[in-house]
């Protein structure tokens, strides 16, 4: 699935096509009123040099200069603003009640400086559970609800295609909506100014068939087995010795701390550095090379290694699949 | 006496760009036929070049991991150690964990044309 451009007038989504719809009325009704203007002081202007040329006055008789204030100034005026108002409140009203219907799946969204920790947690039973990062996986063709929290300071989650912007609020739970009609690649990113990465805090929102949603959410569910490849057993070895294990989490191995993105299944994410890099070798090297150098501030300390063991850890995590 | 110092100054500046154009011209001279060096830009922010290494002329090639690749057509040494001619450099490219075991740079996967094309656009660089 290729990635769509990110875009907030190419809706993919009912909720984003209420908000471009309501873009689009407020743009044409500008400039029709630019239009409008722009004709009136050409005219004003015209009708000045000719009536100075005659000798005329180019006075506005006080009826014609009420006529304007009330008709231009007051009732046009309040005339676009009420459509504007009308047209903005069911907007809201349609985005805030959307998604209730049709069993709405509910995943929750937690945002850091600077990644989206991401959790979903199977209804029927509570041990099903896993944690991703930075790659929001839903099934198209039902409603998503996203329950948004944070771990520190205000973010905002934003997905052009699909919807507008809602905070991530310490201390509180906002949700949104998503509701992909057909199976694609979304890109979002914060939408409130977070910190010196703020800039670089994207996400995905990957969206299957049904099927594949599933087949997905049970392949997560799995804790990785130990390696079986002797450069992929050096890998995680040079990993745990490195300390990484101190911040990220890979299920079925030691490393369980939760402060950095869980590296579960890291082999299939598309990007790295919560949609800074593609998801390539070459990348994942520079970036656990110098993290500094690719995102400075951000929270992952360079880590000194050898060039074989670099190779060994990059090996490793691409093979997480 | 100004006047004098003035045209020092433009000689002795003017005589080092004098040189270092002397230096292009007289480097040994590198090229790839039947490349398309315009197209290696985006494959290299796709391989991942950009993120080790600071390469005039691609956005974004800001990085101190590896090398800089600045001038690279007139450096005498591929990795410290390889002679740089067309084939090694195409090779290395490609095979980098082969033709020097211990190096940080990663096997990327590179493809025959873009290896072809990137070595195409080192060596454009002057």
């Amino acid at each position: 699935m290729t990635l769509q451009t990110m875009n907030a007038l190419d809706p993919k989504a009912p909720q984003a096509e209420w908000i471009a719809d309501w873009f689009w009325l407020s743009f044409w009704l500008g400039v029709a009123c630019f239009i409008a203007f722009a004709a009136l002081v050409l005219f004003g202007t015209w009708r000045a040099h000719r009536r100075d040329r005659r000798g005329e006055s180019n006075e506005l008789s006080p009826a014609t200069g009420r006529n304007f204030v009330i008709w231009g100034g007051l009732a046009i005026p309040l005339a676009l603003v009420a459509i504007l108002l009308v047209a903005s409140t069911i907007n809201d009203r349609a985005i805030a009640r959307s998604g209730r219907a049709g069993d709405p799946l509910t995943i929750e969204v937690r945002g850091h400086k600077f990644w989206w920790e991401i959790k979903y947690r199977d209804p029927l039973n509570p041990h099903r559970q896993f944690t991703t990062a930075n790659e929001i996986h839903i099934p198209a063709g039902r409603p998503v609800r996203l329950l948004l929290e944070s771990a520190d300071v205000i973010h905002s989650f934003w997905v052009p295609n699909l919807n507008g912007k809602v905070d991530l609020i310490p201390g509180r739970t906002n949700d949104i909506v998503l509701q992909v009609r057909e199976p694609g690649v979304y890109r979002g990113q914060c939408a409130e100014f977070c910190g010196v990465q703020h800039a670089k805090m994207g996400m995905l929102v990957i969206a299957h068939s049904l099927g594949e949603f599933d087949a997905w959410w049970e392949r997560q569910l799995l804790p990785h087995d130990r390696p079986s490849d002797a450069i992929a057993l050096r890998g995680h070895d040079v990993f745990m010795r490195n300390g990484c294990g101190t911040c990220h989490t890979i299920r079925g191995t030691d490393a369980k701390a939760r402060v950095a993105p869980d590296l579960s299944h890291f082999g299939t994410r598309r990007t790295i550095a919560a949609g800074t890099l593609p998801n390539s070798p070459g990348h994942l090297g520079g970036w656990i090379s110098d993290p500094q150098g690719i995102k400075p501030g951000s929270y992952m300390p360079a880590i000194p290694l050898t060039g074989d063991d670099l190779q060994a850890v990059i090996h490793y995590l691409r093979g997480l699949r | 006496m100004m006047r004098v110092l003035c045209v020092a100054g433009s000689l002795i500046l003017g005589g080092c760009e004098w040189q270092a154009d002397a230096r292009v011209a007289n480097a040994p001279h590198r090229s790839i036929p039947s490349a398309h060096p315009k197209d290696a830009p985006a494959a290299m922010r796709r391989y991942g070049c950009s993120s080790c290494h600071t390469i005039p002329g691609v956005t974004g090639a800001r990085a101190l991991v590896g090398p800089s690749l600045d001038k690279f057509a007139q450096r005498q040494f591929i990795a410290g150690r390889i002679p740089n001619e067309p084939d090694n450099l195409m090779h290395w490219i490609q095979d980098p964990q082969g033709m020097k075991p211990m190096t940080a740079m990663p096997n990327m996967g590179v493809t025959d044309d873009d290896a072809r094309n990137i070595a195409a656009y080192l060596y454009g660089l002057q």
